[in-house]
């Protein structure tokens, strides 16, 4: 947290650090987020989904600000999100991202993919932006690549060095954007597993994915979306099991075979 | 019918590897493919080599045997049937140094050497350090302590008796290094998000890019004084530089443009998402990627640079070929003027193709994926 925010006065009892309140967004015409309320604690796991065009990855994008939203209000971590570019780079350094696309720098060798950030971005030395590198290439089973070029790393490969690189500065969220739809069936288990070891020690994610099983072992809160409005939100157990709205059983009957 | 049976039943169990079938190779097979494959190409090599056989023998006796290589009288030229290659050796101070004072000709060979030799040592990327920046600022002030004097004992020499290859050479450099920052910025700021540094840069492309060079150097050199108040007066081969590097760098400008626009927007996104500032993203992510892909086509602006440096003539500076030209005003040469500018034109390829052979070797290192 930096020093000059003003103290919220709708957030300070509550433990959110994700907080939407009546979002709305349009691209030109298209109304693409409705109304969005959504809440997220520390610690907590909330997996996004449904069908393409809902809105559920433009949602995740506004909450560290590479979309921005024209109403409602946006918090995280206790900063409200404005155009002021300090704080969005403040807010982007405590929300790490993971993309469909993996977006590794192609020019950069994995180690500086992972050190740039800190090195730039919170001026840590680099020898320790190594060590903290090299500590989370092992967590993500993969320490020999380290100086390798993204081009040279399979595809799951690299969506895992991707999410080290988001959690390289050590970020109270993490975002994930479809992490494993750009992958080979036979990569998807290695990113899927790493992502359950990270949430089992207990980071804070919002996942939007079509990966019920995934949804089923460790979220939280299930939230699906259509037409950019939030349909229903409910703990796994009862969402697979009672969904209460049409949308939701038909879009469920249609991914669960 | 049959076969779809025998398909199935066909396919072995597991193919045995086996290494390539080897490439058959030798000078035959490398005729037959390139230059006799087909009617039509056999024709076409046929023409050529019938085209050469009838130009080449007349072309040697006039360069090489009847030629005339050292003389100091031009009567033993006109006796000789060949080539008068003595004009050069006769002429070449001149060529080389245009209007700089006779006596200290050897101050300008020395920035020859000094810009060859900085560019040579430059291209060996082993070499790439702070210390080699810090050599071209050395370089640099030597180059410029040499060329106008005043100071160590040396002769004062103005802009305006600058000559020849030293100054072709100076006005390049100056051209590429102050052009390709102005170029790399105007390229950003065409596409900044911010209106006005967007219309500006676009404004100053799209007027600059659409006069002709010859233009731009004339309103330098007679226009732009007159709206100077008076008193105050520009060096003209200031003017005629200041005029190259903005040329140069709105053509480069497009050229970055370019390679700005091929990269994914993923990567702009994956770089704000770990919170790098505009100029961290922009300078560690975006342009060291775009440069990479606009290095061909910059490679062509620079070669084309360098050969536009022939421009500042018609202002009256005395580049190499404009020195050569005045050379050749003496009436006992004046007939050898093919000579001098064959040499010429030798002068500027080897230039331009350094260039574009570096160049390659360049793209090559980082196709192969290495870091620049």
């Amino acid at each position: 947290m930096t020093g000059d925010e003003q103290p919220n006065p709708m957030n300070g009892a509550s433990s959110a650090i994700v907080e939407l309140r009546g979002v709305n967004k349009w691209f030109g015409d298209f109304h693409v987020l409705r109304d969005i309320h959504l809440t997220v604690g520390r610690g907590e796991r909330v997996v996004i989904c449904g069908p393409s065009g809902s809105g559920k990855s433009t949602l995740i994008r506004c909450i560290n600000r590479l979309e921005e939203h024209q109403e409602g209000d946006i918090i995280v971590d206790g900063t409200l999100l404005t155009p002021d570019i300090r704080k969005i780079e403040d807010v982007r350094r405590k929300v790490g991202m993971v993309f469909q696309s993996f977006n590794l720098f192609p020019h950069l060798s994995v180690m500086e993919n992972l050190t740039l950030g800190p090195i730039l971005a919170q001026r840590v030395p680099e020898a320790e932006a190594e060590a903290r590198a090299m500590d989370l290439l092992e967590r993500v089973r993969i320490p020999e690549q380290a100086r390798k070029y993204p081009g040279q790393l399979s595809g799951g490969q690299q969506q895992r060095v991707a999410i080290a690189r988001a959690l390289m500065l050590r970020p109270k969220v993490m975002l994930f954007d479809e992490p494993t739809s750009a992958l080979d069936p036979e990569m998807i288990n290695e990113v899927l597993d790493v992502m359950i070891e990270l949430a089992e020690a207990g980071m804070t994610m919002i996942c939007v994915t079509h990966e019920m099983g995934f949804a089923r072992k460790v979220a939280d809160l299930v939230v699906f979306m259509d037409e950019g409005e939030i349909v229903e939100a409910a703990a796994p157990e009862m969402f697979f099991a009672r969904p209460e709205n049409e949308r939701t059983k038909l879009f469920l009957s249609q991914i669960l075979h | 019918m049959t076969a779809r049976g025998s398909i199935s039943t066909a396919i072995p169990v597991s193919a045995a590897r086996r290494s390539a079938p080897a490439m058959e190779s030798g000078i035959v097979l490398w005729l037959r493919r390139n230059l006799f494959n087909g009617l039509y190409n056999t024709v076409l090599t046929l023409l050529a080599l019938w085209a050469l056989f009838v130009t080449l023998p007349d072309f040697i006796n006039w360069a090489v045997i009847d030629a005339v290589w050292h003389t100091q009288d031009s009567k033993v030229c006109r006796q000789a049937s060949g080539a008068c290659w003595a004009v050069v050796a006769e002429k070449h101070r001149v060529m080389l140094f245009g209007t700089f004072p006779y006596d200290e000709h050897w101050r300008g060979v020395l920035v020859i050497a000094i810009v060859v030799g900085m560019s040579v040592m430059s291209a060996f990327r082993r070499l790439w350090s702070y210390r080699l920046f810090g050599a071209w600022l050395v370089a640099t002030g030597a180059v410029f302590v040499l060329l106008l004097g005043g100071v160590f004992g040396l002769t004062p020499v103005g802009t305006h008796q600058w000559g020849g290859l030293p100054l072709t050479l100076v006005m390049f450099a100056g051209t590429v290094v102050g052009g390709m920052p102005a170029g790399v910025l105007l390229a950003l700021g065409r596409r900044s998000s911010l209106p006005a540094i967007r219309a500006l840069c676009t404004g100053f492309i799209e007027i600059l890019r659409g006069l002709p060079l010859i233009t731009i150097l004339f309103m330098a050199s007679l226009m732009f004084p007159l709206f100077l108040p008076e008193g105050v007066t520009v060096d003209k081969f200031l003017r005629a530089q200041i005029a190259m590097m903005l040329f140069f760098a709105v053509y480069a400008a497009e050229v970055v443009r370019g390679g700005l626009q091929a990269i994914p927007r993923g990567q702009y996104e994956a770089a704000d998402a770990i919170g790098l500032s505009y100029w961290h993203k922009t300078g560690r992510i975006i342009l060291p990627q775009a440069l990479r892909i606009a290095l061909p086509a910059l490679v062509n602006e620079i070669i084309r640079a360098f050969k536009n440096t022939t421009f500042v003539s018609i202002i009256g500076l005395f580049d190499v070929l404009r020195a050569t030209s005045t050379a050749l005003q003496d009436p006992l040469w004046v007939l050898y003027s093919i000579e001098a500018y064959l040499f010429i034109f030798l002068l500027y390829f080897v230039f331009c193709f350094a260039m574009s052979k570096y160049s390659e070797h360049v793209e090559r290192d980082l196709a192969k994926g290495r870091n620049l």
